[in-house]
């Protein structure tokens, strides 16, 4: 049961993310770009926020007047503000949730990738009384209940002697005093932590992505000015403890907790709130993952050019100077710890080249589980597979966290599979079509902007337009080799791009390469 | 591959569908912490307890020991009696409960936050404390019949000050 609910999330996801896709192109998938758009949601909240602060009064007597002022008399700018503040913090939450939802269902939060889970659960922390305070400070019946109820919730731990629901008890005894905590803690203090958490929940990525692209954020924006027009956030009648605040329009985003303790206890919702927290931080290691050999340096064959620093897409390997008296200034080093197992580094090597014949295929960094020499193994192997329609041969490089690449053979089809699609060097290219090995290559991973290994797709395509090292040969007929970022989709569809392929290629005929030395492929380590 | 107009509209449902969402559970569904008809007894008081040991005149040997800057004719042990409190509605214990004094010496205010659901119309509450050494009756009471309204918050404190308990 539990087996088909993890294969069943997968396949789900993909196909909501394929419908997406279809509707704002992969470039501007939302769900490709969750991480930048809650951040890009919490930079609305702080301009907005700000905004809203220059007309707050921060007194418990005059903050109500001063926000009904500022929604009333100025509903165009400084009611719109207030509405932005409010509908992109609920932005934020939903953006959070999909994030990780969508980050446990494609298993991108354990191995390696567990810093980056973890360090999201203290940031739920910050965001949602960074949400509650805010409430706090309008002091009407929503605040007012706000107040009361997060007051007995901190009543039951065992950390203040005086209850702080006490400061509640009537209108004589809520003091400016509290406000004013509140007000800080809203406007100065949970934002300069939150940044500080977002910058450690990033902090094992290489090129984090913190905007969403241009079109995105323009009409995430565009939504939520759309929305505080259509439905401008009011307050609800002033605060006022005398009476028990009742029918208070709820804002089930951030107080989804509360109903707990009014039907339950303080004590249900703390047990709730750090149970869910410690299984959330635990998840990476329920069961633990049995992690493939990190990426390891062959010294004899590194010349330090960082090629696989540039590209690694968890900074697991960086530049050291040189240990083994080779007149190199610098040897690349892996953390294990950090490292993925993808093979993006053995793809950017330029010693990782399958025609080289004169020494070892061993490239400066490799994966062990999967090393480049076994690549060009798997690759002869599948291109001597016998019969097949000539002029129409595929090779199919195709990445494991796509569809099942087995199910792709055929007589004329033949299928290499690795961990991800950047593992194979530009060169592996050429190798096939110059030597005839197959017709045409085709490349097959995970959809652009949702790559499993971060910046496999991305790191391809640049390679094969000849803006990253390192490139495909500009000799490489660029006709005889097709893409395809499909992710989970059915086989069927592939099948399909691949027959469309061989049909283009039949068209094209057999290819004549011109004659090739080997020396001119030989890199010197 | 979908025509642009074809994508500007799934776009355009998508945002849609997306504000709906914030709008509506932004304030939906209304919420009830309590019954809308209830009303609200609050009990809550900071008070400091007698204390354990009564304070002691020091005699001038003991007092010519001490630091010079440290000589009081008084020698008062901190530590405070626990507060006992009971709180009665129309002649049925709500609660009893003694109430040790905070801190690591007992020696600051025994504190009670206590609310209770009760139906609106006329009542009889009756509170009751003991911050004495005394094993028998109370040192405070208060009892006022009152007439309570739906969603009232009816508060009742404990001031010394101002003699005893007070009704809000």
């Amino acid at each position: 049961m539990l087996k088909q609910i993890r294969q069943a999330g997968p396949w789900l996801l993909a196909r909501i993310e394929k419908i997406f896709s279809a509707a704002f192109t992969p470039a501007w998938n939302p769900l490709y770009h969750l991480g930048a758009l809650t951040i890009f949601f919490f930079w609305i909240v702080v301009v907005s926020g700000v905004y809203v602060f220059l007309f707050f009064e921060t007194s418990v007597t005059h903050a109500y007047e001063s926000v009904e002022s500022l929604t009333h008399t100025q509903w165009y700018l400084g009611g719109v503000m207030r509405s932005l503040h409010r509908y992109a913090s609920d932005a934020a939450v939903v953006t959070i949730g999909v994030h990780m939802v969508k980050e446990f269902v494609t298993g991108r939060y354990r191995g390696a990738r567990w810093f980056s889970w973890f360090t999201g659960v203290p940031l739920l922390w910050m965001v949602f009384p960074l949400g509650i305070t805010g409430y706090w400070l309008v002091w009407d019946q929503l605040a007012q209940y706000v107040a009361i109820a997060s007051s007995e919730l901190l009543d039951a731990l065992p950390i203040f002697s005086d209850p702080m629901a006490r400061n509640f008890l009537t209108n004589e005894s809520v003091s400016d005093r509290f406000f004013t905590l509140m007000a800080f803690l809203h406007l100065i203090g949970l934002p300069v932590f939150l940044l500080v958490a977002i910058w450690l929940h990033l902090l094992r990525i290489s090129r984090p992505v913190v905007n969403p692209p241009l079109g995105l954020a323009a009409g995430s924006l565009a939504a939520l000015i759309v929305l505080s027009l259509l439905r401008p956030a009011l307050s609800q009648a002033p605060a006022d403890v005398s009476q028990v605040a009742t029918g208070i329009g709820f804002d089930w985003f951030y107080l989804l907790a509360y109903p707990l303790l009014d039907y339950g206890s303080p004590a249900l919702v703390w047990l709730v709130l750090v149970g869910s927290s410690t299984l959330l931080c635990l998840l990476p290691w329920l069961p633990p993952l049995r992690r493939r050999p990190a990426a390891v340096v062959s010294l004899p064959n590194c010349n330090g050019c960082g090629r696989c620093v540039e590209d690694c897409p968890y900074n697991a390997v960086s530049l050291a100077p040189r240990s083994d008296g080779l007149a190199y200034k610098t040897e690349a080093v892996v953390d294990a710890d950090l490292c993925t197992a993808c093979g993006i580094c053995a793809g950017a090597c330029p010693t990782a080249t399958p025609l080289r014949r004169k020494s070892e295929l061993v490239p400066g960094i490799d994966l062990p589980g999967v090393p480049i020499r076994a690549l060009r193994d798997w690759t002869l192997a599948a291109a001597v597979q016998p019969g097949g329609e000539p002029g129409a041969r595929v090779l199919v490089y195709g990445c494991a966290s796509g569809v099942n690449l087995a199910a792709l053979r055929n007589s004329s089809v033949a299928v290499v599979e690795m961990q991800c699609i950047a593992q194979l060097p530009p060169a592996f290219i050429d190798f096939v079509i110059s030597r005839r090995h197959a017709d045409g290559v085709f490349l097959l991973g995970c959809r652009e902007n949702d790559c499993h290994f971060r910046l496999g797709v991305q790191w391809t395509n640049e390679r094969l337009a000849g803006k990253r090292d390192p490139y495909l040969r500009a000799r490489v007929p660029r006709e005889r080799v097709a893409t395809y970022w499909g992710g989970k989709v059915t086989q069927a569809e592939i099948a399909r791009e691949i027959n469309a392929f061989r049909v283009r290629l039949h068209a094209l005929g057999p290819y004549r390469p011109a004659p090739v030395t080997e020396a001119s492929y030989e890199v010197a380590p | 591959m979908m025509k642009p107009w074809m994508r500007y509209v799934g776009q355009a449902v998508a945002y849609a569908a997306f504000i709906a969402l914030l709008g509506f559970f932004a304030t939906a569904p209304a919420y009830d912490p309590v019954d809308p008809d209830a009303a609200m007894l609050k009990l809550s008081f900071m008070h400091v307890g007698q204390r354990r040991v009564e304070c002691r005149k020091m005699s001038p040997d003991e007092i010519a020991q001490l630091p010079p800057n440290m000589r009081l004719t008084l020698d008062c042990p901190r530590e405070r009696l626990p507060v006992l409190v009971e709180l009665e509605l129309d002649g049925q214990l709500l609660l009893r409960r003694e109430i040790t004094a905070s801190g690591l010496a007992h020696d600051r205010a025994s504190s009670i936050y206590q609310k209770y659901v009760v139906p609106p119309g006329r009542h009889q509450v009756t509170a009751r404390l003991r911050d004495s050494a005394r094993t028998e009756g109370f040192d405070y009471t208060r009892s006022a019949e009152v007439e309570l309204k739906p969603r009232q918050n009816f508060v009742v404190d404990f001031h010394t000050e101002s003699g005893g308990f007070s009704f809000h």
